[in-house]
């Protein structure tokens, strides 16, 4: 009899406790950085594609929601033509971000992308596209790596010892 | 010519703010819940979420109204619509102030245990009527519950009758003019108020609804409008009991500088508040605890209340 009153007076004390709702449209969550959102395309601090269409996100993503074609530039860069995520698909598995070898596929911390139309959740290459380098400031695949480009040479990038002539080691 | 206005404006004034109070319980009770249990509850239609009653409104009128094959069709339509006039009808007997109240009954108390036992015929048809497993188990614990309820909740209110020597309702607030019967009859009110919530179906005696063993009790087969009927009926029943329990033993309209209408209205308000409460906190008995308790522990401590009360009247005149 007494637990019952005592029940009754502590579930009354809750009307004073805060709040355990979060009024999500007015007030937003809290999300990490690394949390699996929204799927975007960075470029490198000079402001090119860092994405080198090596399909490496397309063959790891578990539900076959990335379709792109490659292209090479003048300079010998390679793009893709089109890259194209339907997030209808998607499920934010993050497969892709952890496959890509330049840091270009990355995920975010954004999840509301509800729309009205199915066929809008289809996002090419210019909604992918951000104009930042992402989680990874500073990165610039074609500075650390050794394949040479139009405007880069061999032994040209960060930390690369200039390319050995292998005659000259003649004895 | 003034009275006939006066016996137009009274009842359906009542009729209309009985109902209206029903609708706005809903909304009540969804806030209160939710303040009970650390969340917000409906706050996003209108000023504080109140339209949400409009939203509720709209939302079962619109649903659409569905009559099993295999129900008995003529009961399974009646059923709703008796629990709703049998507690509208008990609200005539309810004196709100000293001069608003609908009818005078000399047997005002009986009149309204009468209804009380009639509205046990709404669950107990309703459940019969579906003409399946679930409903059917609901419609008899409703049955065997409220019957059994009913016993002492009539022989709790007889120590206030002995006290005010009337069963008018009017003539008791007046007799409470010295002091209210909470007082004398503390343990009459405890039993009258146990009594209540079991005939109102409200946890923690919701047996015959009880949605975590049978669905929704005697309402499974039910939807639209004559669902919304039964959740009215329960509404104005737990407003129909605060009435009564202020009446009875809180001196009804009686209390100091606000007027009459609004102490009736505020202490009501209190009591339905603390019905959501109940609800918010107490887990729902088991059916055989339910009936020892009813038989064995609050049908003698009501008849000896009854005797107590019965015995220091004898010795004071």
């Amino acid at each position: 009899m007494f637990s019952l009153l005592k029940s009754l007076w502590l579930v009354f004390l809750h009307i004073f406790r805060p709040r355990e709702t979060m009024l999500y449209p007015e007030e937003k969550p809290y999300l990490s950085p690394r949390w699996r959102g929204r799927i975007i395309l960075s470029r490198d601090p000079d402001g090119c594609e860092r994405c080198v269409a090596c399909y490496l996100c397309s063959v790891a993503c578990p539900v076959g929601c990335i379709s792109l074609q490659a292209t090479e530039d003048e300079h010998g860069r390679r793009y893709p033509e089109f890259f194209r995520i339907n997030f209808s698909r998607c499920i934010f598995c993050g497969f892709c971000e952890e496959a890509c070898p330049t840091y270009a596929i990355q995920l975010t911390p954004d999840f509301e992308m509800s729309e009205y139309n199915r066929q809008n959740l289809v996002y090419e290459k210019e909604d992918l596209l951000i104009n930042g380098p992402g989680k990874y400031p500073g990165y610039n695949f074609y500075n650390v790596a050794g394949l040479a480009i139009g405007g880069k040479d061999k032994g040209k990038a960060e930390n690369e010892e200039p390319p050995v002539d292998v005659r000259s080691l003649l004895p | 010519m003034n009275e006939i206005v006066r016996s137009f404006i009274i009842p359906f004034g009542v009729l209309i703010s009985m109902t209206s109070i029903a609708a706005g319980l809903i909304w009540l009770e969804r806030r209160l819940l939710a303040l009970w249990q650390n969340r917000y509850g409906p706050n996003r239609i209108g000023p504080y979420g109140l339209s949400q009653v409009i939203a509720d409104m709209i939302k079962i009128f619109l649903k659409e109204d569905w009559i099993p094959p295999f129900a008995d069709k003529p009961v399974f339509i009646l059923a709703p619509a008796i629990i709703v006039i049998t507690v509208l009808l008990s609200f005539a007997i309810i004196p709100f102030t000293q001069s608003i109240g609908v009818v005078d009954l000399n047997v005002g108390l009986l009149f309204f245990l009468a209804m009380s036992s009639l509205s046990v015929y709404s669950v107990a048809l309703a459940g019969w009527a579906s003409n399946s497993k679930y409903p059917l188990i609901g419609g008899l614990r409703a049955a065997a519950q409220m019957l059994s309820y009913e016993v002492f909740m009539g022989l709790s209110l007889m120590g206030v009758v002995m006290l005010a020597g009337s069963f008018d309702l009017r003539k008791i607030v007046e007799a409470q003019r010295d002091m209210w019967f909470c007082i004398p009859q503390f343990f009459g009110m405890v039993v009258f108020l146990i009594a209540g919530i079991a005939e109102t179906r409200r946890l923690p005696f919701d047996l015959p609804e009880a949605e975590s063993e049978l669905v929704a009790g005697f309402h499974s087969e039910y939807s639209g409008m004559k669902f919304g009927m039964f959740f009215v009926g329960e509404y104005l029943g737990i407003t129909l009991i605060s009435a009564l329990v202020v009446t009875l033993f809180l001196g009804g309209w009686r209390g100091p500088f606000l007027p009459p209408v609004i102490w009736f209205a505020l202490k009501t308000f209190i009591f339905i508040c603390g019905f959501i409460l109940l609800r918010a906190s107490l887990p729902r008995l088991r059916y055989d605890q339910l009936m020892s308790f009813g038989w064995k522990v609050m049908l003698p401590f009501s008849l000896l209340n009854l005797l107590v009360t019965g015995g220091i009247l004898l010795a004071v005149s």
